[in-house]
């Protein structure tokens, strides 16, 4: 064999042996084979089966907070200056484009305290810019650069909330990504492979997981009404309502709590899931060092009183302190082992800085997935079959040849999407069954050409020479003008588009070799066999 | 053997009859488009949500209509997929923050319609680790308990029974499940206690919110502007503009015909379509590239002969590969779309009606433009002044 054709043998072994390592490995057994296989070729979620969701953060939540938080220090700060204001409130964004339109306003100011109040203004708000409205009211809105890192820092909290959270769960394979790109700052994709009911995870992302403990005032009412009764129809100083849980027919009962909680959620080291005596499931929580001796102080000075346990500002449980109390307490009412659990879960991840919504959802069952693997082998298959009988019947020995390019094509596509760990989708599949297709095209053209230059006289070396020579280019030509559209599927397609655009690019460039340099080996190698042989099967 | 040996049809002088042919299609594809008010569009593009669902006999489609109307409100459309014996349920587009309880109430209603509420768990619906945790305690306290792998591997084989075809995720009744390897007359037992078999079995879910919806409509259209410039400067490049600009009017016809057949077959245009249009538009250009290398070849011997001719004689040279391959590349389509499922049916019906329009658009629409302009120039230099002889070396083509 020339020294030219052993080289080409040997980088075409080479390739192929690479690629099949790359998809499975060196098996030592059948199911080891099956196991590397699995490992390798990733699946999407339109053929395994699973959960994909697309969550938006509610930022306004966030800004409204931090609105609340900074009027609060203001009507404190202002009162002990002695400035006092006729009202302060803010605006109310309802939706993430109005979020940092967030406004708070200040009415009343007396005018000969306009300097003072100024001043506050200046020291302890820095992040705020203050505009007069007329001349006693003002107008505080949010700096555009401090808008920004709000944002920015809502969504990573919110980010790794929900990663703790899925993570919790013990899923293998899930994910969770910022979608990032123009207009979807705030939006979390969260891929949950292999579920396919996620309603479960929805709840449980959906919690904000706020739990605070609150000293209660008065209550169980059955109404508001009731209760502003017992003080005369108006709210007793520093205190609050908040509404329980709905009890099994439906009631509802009000609380007058102090209006800040003696501990927070952010006080929380630890939540289990754990049994009482009757063996009914509650979530026992655990408090960090800081928080025990507050709670401890608080407890010990209100025994005979009672703690409401409150959970996203609803009252859970209010029971009665007996004795100081340090470090411990009990959320009860969760109906299983599951729900005490998620509760844990959810509390032991943290709470959501703000509140989200389900832009996208998208759920394979295990049937429909397998559905769609079976279709997409079954029509390859036929595909298959039909092409290569085409082509060994039109060009009979040739036809050969480009089988085994075609086989060798598809080696080489599976294996480089095993080594980019690229995900295959059903339009994936599609794509390859267009490969097929496609792939002979060029051999098509080759031998095509190869047949004119037989007509016209020329030797066979000779026309195969020609053949290749003038149909490289136009091969070069026609691939690159799919590939190019394949790269704008993949610039602006959904991730099952992107496989197709993917699959399809390596399989034309692989296509590329295994047409030109392939084909032409197998070629040179059967003429270098057979120097006399005065014709070609083609 | 050959199909097209030394074939000489007069394409281009026969080139009224194809351009009547292309108005016709296209009259048609416009006619029923404007008939029927717009485009069919999938739900990539409208938004909303789909379920569907998998019946275990001919889906009652007016009684799951009623079924699902009676906890939603707005139009449900209830679509049947031919061969399957299953239905898509599909409820318009609403707020974002409404549209995800649509998915929930889709459930609720299927199962206050045709399941139990007897609070045995639903077989056809229910997942490998519900029914693990539903049977485990049963089964000990019938002494047929299970350590969890063994019961592990009882329900992963019981699903897979399930979900293979010709079940296909719904089984008609408990008994069938005898079939499964580890299913013992108590465990069948236990199954029955705990559980049954509903009608129905919901095999999936999307949902796409208006945020979203809008988002992929402007994906879909950049990316197809996108591509069509994409070529026009490719080509212009490898050629010449007047090549790549009867190419592009070439392709942009066969995505005209080719979404007016979408509307007179009534099928659905989503996102998966879209792909399948930019890869036509790709593959398209490759018959147009073929036949214009060829033109570009001949031109550079023989700067004398008439453009038409030069045009007429690659069209008949370049006929054997176009034809072949074309031809190739459409029976994977039709395979594609005889044989692969509902979810590709779009893409597949998008290809196979693609390919044979641009296959056809290249050698009888691509080629009389490039000779309509290139005479329509010479005709102006001509009558720019004297000297200029039609005989005179063609300089709409230059030499690369």
């Amino acid at each position: 064999m020339q020294k030219n054709l052993r080289w080409k043998l040997i980088l075409i072994v080479a390739t192929i042996l690479i690629c099949v390592y790359g998809i499975i490995d060196f098996p030592k057994s059948k199911d080891e084979l099956i196991a590397n296989w699995n490992k390798n070729i990733r699946l999407g979620l339109d053929l395994k089966g699973g959960s994909m969701l697309v969550l938006q953060v509610k930022l306004q939540d966030a800004f409204k907070a931090e609105a609340d938080t900074a009027i609060e220090r203001l009507k404190e700060q202002l009162a002990k200056e002695g400035i006092a204001v006729a009202n302060i409130d803010r605006n109310d964004p309802q939706s993430l484009q109005e979020a940092d339109q967030i406004q708070i306003n200040v009415k009343g100011v007396p005018v000969d305290k306009t300097a003072q109040f100024r001043q506050v203004i200046n020291e302890g708000y820095q992040n705020w810019i203050l505009t007069p409205v007329g001349s006693s009211d003002y107008r505080l809105n949010i700096k555009t650069s401090e808008a920004l890192a709000i944002k920015k820092d809502t969504v990573t909290r919110a980010m790794t909330t929900i990663e703790n959270r899925i993570n919790g769960l013990g899923l293998a394979e899930s994910s969770v990504q910022q979608r990032g790109g123009a207009g979807a700052e705030a939006e979390i994709l969260v891929s949950l492979p292999g579920l396919d009911d996620p309603a479960r995870v929805k709840s449980i992302l959906q919690t904000a997981a706020l739990l605070e403990l609150y000293e209660v005032k008065g209550g169980p009412y059955p109404r508001q009404e009731d209760a502003l009764a017992q003080s005369g129809g108006v709210l007793p100083p520093n205190t609050k309502f908040l509404r329980s849980q709905r009890t099994q027919d439906g009631n509802q009962a009000w609380y007058l709590v102090t209006r800040t909680p003696v501990v927070t959620g952010r006080d929380l080291r630890d939540a289990r899931p754990a049994q009482d005596e009757y063996g009914k499931w509650e979530t026992a929580f655990v408090l960090s060092q800081d928080a025990k001796g507050r709670f401890g102080r608080f407890t010990e000075a209100n025994i005979g009183n009672r703690l409401a346990i409150v959970l996203d500002n609803q009252v859970r449980s209010a029971p009665t302190i007996q004795a100081r109390i340090e470090d411990q307490g009990r959320i009860t009412g969760a109906s299983s082992q599951q729900d005490a659990s998620d509760l844990s879960l959810v509390l032991r991840a943290g709470s959501l800085p703000a509140g989200i919504t389900y832009l996208q959802e998208s759920t394979v069952g295990p049937s429909l997935g397998a559905d769609s693997i079976r279709a997409g082998l079954t029509s390859g298959l036929v595909g298959l079959l039909v092409v290569v009988g085409i082509m060994l019947f039109y060009y009979k020995g040739s036809g050969i040849n480009a089988t085994l390019a075609l086989v060798l094509n598809a080696i080489i596509l599976i294996g480089v999407l095993a080594y980019f760990k690229a995900v295959l989708t059903l339009p994936g599949i599609a794509g390859i069954i267009l490969l097929i297709g496609m792939a002979v095209d060029s051999n098509v053209l080759i031998f095509e050409r190869i047949r004119e230059e037989l007509r016209g006289g020329k030797s066979i070396p000779a026309a195969i020479d020609t053949g290749f020579g003038k149909a490289f280019l136009t091969i070069i030509d026609t691939h690159v003008a799919t590939i190019v559209s394949c790269a704008f599927l993949f610039m602006f397609g959904t991730p099952a588009v992107r496989g197709f655009a993917v699959t399809l690019v390596f399989g034309l460039i692989a296509n590329v070799f295994t047409s030109v340099f392939v084909s032409r080996f197998l070629f040179d190698w059967h003429v270098a066999r057979n120097p006399t042989q005065a014709t070609l099967s083609i | 053997m050959e199909l097209f040996k030394n074939t000489n049809i007069d394409f281009l002088g026969k080139k009224w009859i194809f351009i009547g042919a292309s108005l016709v299609l296209t009259a048609i594809g416009l006619a029923s488009w404007i008939a029927k008010g717009s485009l069919k569009y999938g739900l990539d593009f409208t938004g909303g949500v789909n379920v569907p669902v998998r019946f275990t006999g001919p889906p009652p489609v007016e009684k799951i209509r009623a079924s699902v109307s009676a906890k939603i409100p707005g139009e449900i459309s209830v679509q049947e997929v031919t061969g399957e014996n299953s239905v898509i349920i599909g409820t318009p587009l609403k707020k974002d923050e409404e549209q995800e309880q649509d998915r929930r109430r889709i459930t609720e209603a299927l199962t206050a319609t045709f399941g139990e509420s007897s609070g045995k768990l639903d077989f056809n619906n229910t997942n490998e680790q519900a029914l693990a945790d539903r049977i485990r305690d049963p089964l000990i306290q019938a002494s047929a308990g299970l350590n969890d792998d063994q019961l592990h591997t009882l329900t992963k084989a019981m699903m897979e029974y399930r979900n293979t075809p010709p079940r296909s995720g719904v089984i008609k009744s408990l008994d069938e499940l005898s079939a499964v390897s580890g299913v013992t007359p108590a465990v069948l037992k236990v199954l029955k206690e705990q559980g049954y078999a509903s009608p129905f079995a919901i095999r999936g879910a999307e949902m796409i919110g208006p945020k979203i919806g809008r988002e992929l409509r402007d994906k879909a259209i950049l990316a197809t502007l996108y591509a069509l410039g994409g070529m026009l400067i490719y080509l212009a490049f490898r050629f010449e503009f007047i090549y790549g600009l009867a190419a592009v009017i070439a392709v942009f016809h066969d995505v005209i015909i080719t979404l007016g057949l979408f509307s007179l077959f009534d099928k659905a245009i989503d996102l998966n379509v879209v792909a399948a249009l930019l890869t036509l538009v790709g593959y398209s250009m490759n018959d147009t590239i073929v036949v214009f290398d060829r033109i570009r070849e001949k031109l550079k011997f023989s700067r004398r002969e008439p453009l038409e001719i030069v045009v007429n004689k690659s069209i008949n040279e370049t006929l054997s590969r176009t034809v072949l391959t074309s031809g190739l590349t459409f029976i994977t389509a039709v395979a594609l779309f005889l044989f692969g499922g509902s979810v590709l049916h779009g893409f597949a019906f998008c290809l196979v009606v693609g390919i044979i329009v641009g296959t056809y658009s290249s050698i009888f629409v691509a080629s009389p433009i490039l000779v309509f302009w290139h005479n329509f120039l010479d005709a102006r230099k001509r009558s720019a002044g004297p000297g200029s002889a039609a005989s005179a070396p063609r300089e709409t083509v230059k030499k690369k």
